[in-house]
């Protein structure tokens, strides 16, 4: 796989050659050099080491290699590097604070929302996307927005809690934010 | 899986995707969302020397009303015909069967010219176009021409669509307050249709669609003439798997696929006649 990548510096050229990749990852510009071919998956994996990404299926099913493009879930198994270009990506690492959990993942925590582990990065960035859009969701709006996330030993009930109990955290925390939501 | 090596480049327009499928010739291809196609790389049953990203294309991302129609650019996001206000007013089975497409993570990456380009029968939308009659406006080198939804699909996977052609919009006929139903068959939510029908009723009209009922979305043409004769649903329904030739698989035989379509039919027009 190093092969298909290289790192190199951010550049301020807007005539980016076309394999390169520039991407705003969690907050923090970050480039690279690829071959087309490289899946964002891998990118973001082999290439940026961000390793909380994880890919189960490889064929679009599972939803492990969830990560929010400009703001909503994708697939990044099923994407190229190259279509990311220019965009934001958000894995699982730009959840928490150095001294500070999410609340999605203070709930998985509390209401013992993985076993596992494997399929909760993808879970939590999906339930992110949910409870951006809608803050106020009801127990069949969280199993829609989870529905393109599989998970092999929790039965989902706990999951289902756990991003229930975000949601009412995060509307404590920002009363002002239940009322927003764009749904 | 990491498909075969490609050649990348990018279109900013549609003229530019015109200009670069000319230049790159029939090895290369168009990638909208990519939920089609690079499932098929990565398994190397397509192998195209040349992408053309049309994935930036933004001016052929729309939801229009346009009188007599809905206008609908080709890379307009399922997400974003689902939650269309226009469509869910104007064609509400389409918006409707959108938000039956996969999950959420493939309905915010793939696109509706997507999946009409592909042609593939399983797929929900190129029946429902079919349903409701739509018409294809797609662009080349010496212009625009506009193909109807039942001339499009040629056979599995393959359209009317010339390689070096665009589809840049899919016009849907306004229902006008017509019933409708949309039944899609499936062992997981989120599935792909074993078989799925789409159908709408008004006063005497109606349109019925079936999907993965043979190597092209299939008109249910012998269901519409019974219903325009006066044939009760139940009996109407009992013609929809004539004349189709689905395949069988792993999730059901040529029979099951057969009884599946008079059944959501029925079910399908029930919902639609209420
Ligand atoms: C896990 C999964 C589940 C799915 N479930 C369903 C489902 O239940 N129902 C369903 O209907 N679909 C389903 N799909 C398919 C999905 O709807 C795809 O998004 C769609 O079929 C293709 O759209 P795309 O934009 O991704 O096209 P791409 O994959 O980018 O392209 C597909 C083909 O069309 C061509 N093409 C694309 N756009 C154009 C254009 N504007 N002009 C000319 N040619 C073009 C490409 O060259 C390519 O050959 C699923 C996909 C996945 C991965
Ligand atoms: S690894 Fe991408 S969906 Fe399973
Ligand atoms: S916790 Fe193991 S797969 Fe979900």
């Amino acid at each position: 796989m190093t092969s298909l990548f290289e790192e190199v510096a951010p550049s301020e050229d807007d005539n980016i050659p076309v394999r390169r990749v520039e991407v705003r990852l969690n907050g923090e510009r970050r480039a690279a050099k690829v071959e087309p071919r490289l899946l964002l998956a891998h990118l973001i994996r082999q290439g940026f080491q961000l390793t909380g990404t994880h890919t189960g299926c490889d064929t679009t099913n599972c939803g492990a290699c969830t990560v929010l493009f400009d703001g909503e879930p994708v697939k990044s198994c099923t994407m190229l590097a190259v279509q990311a270009h220019g965009h934001e990506v958000t894995t699982v690492e730009g959840l928490a604070t150095a001294s500070e959990l999410h609340p999605i993942q203070e709930g998985f925590k509390d209401e013992h929302g993985l076993q596992c582990g494997f399929c909760t990065p993808g879970m939590m960035l999906a339930a992110k996307a949910l409870l951006d859009h809608n803050p106020n969701p009801t127990e069949d709006d969280v199993r829609w927005a989870l529905s393109g996330n599989l998970c092999r030993c929790t039965g989902y009930q706990n999951i289902v809690k756990a991003v229930l109990w975000a949601a009412e955290k995060l509307r404590d925390a920002d009363p002002g934010a239940a009322e927003g939501g764009d749904e | 899986m990491i498909p075969a090596p490609f050649d990348y480049v990018r279109a900013e327009s549609t003229e530019e995707a015109i200009a670069l499928v000319g230049q790159h010739g029939d090895e290369s291809k168009f990638i909208a969302g990519g939920h089609s196609l690079l499932p098929l790389m990565k398994l190397r049953l397509a192998q195209p020397s040349v992408l053309i990203d049309i994935g930036r294309v933004t001016d052929l991302s729309y939801v229009r009303d346009a009188g007599d129609h809905v206008a609908i650019g080709a890379l307009t996001r399922h997400m974003d015909v689902e939650t269309s206000e226009v469509l869910r007013e104007h064609a509400p089975l389409l918006a409707h069967a959108t938000s039956h497409v996969g999950d959420p993570q493939v309905r915010h990456r793939g696109t509706i010219g997507g999946s009409i380009a592909h042609a593939d029968p399983a797929s929900d939308l190129p029946a429902v176009a079919l349903a409701l009659g739509a018409t294809y406006v797609a662009q080349g080198p010496n212009g625009t021409r506009e193909i109807a939804a039942a001339d499009f699909a040629t056979s599995y996977l393959e359209s009317a669509l010339a390689d070096d052609e665009l589809l840049t919009e899919i016009r849907v006929p306004k229902m006008n307050g017509a019933g409708w139903g949309f039944e899609k068959f499936n062992r997981r939510a989120q599935d792909w249709a074993i078989v799925g029908v789409a159908a709408w009723r008004r006063n005497g009209d109606a349109g019925v669609a079936l999907v993965n009922m043979g190597s092209t979305p299939v008109l249910a043409t012998g269901v519409v003439s019974a219903l325009a004769d006066g044939a009760s649903v139940a009996d109407a329904a009992q013609l929809a798997a004539d004349g189709t030739d689905p395949q069988p698989d792993l999730n059901a035989s040529i029979e099951y696929r057969q009884h599946l379509a008079r059944a959501l039919t029925k079910r399908a027009l029930d919902i639609a006649s209420s």
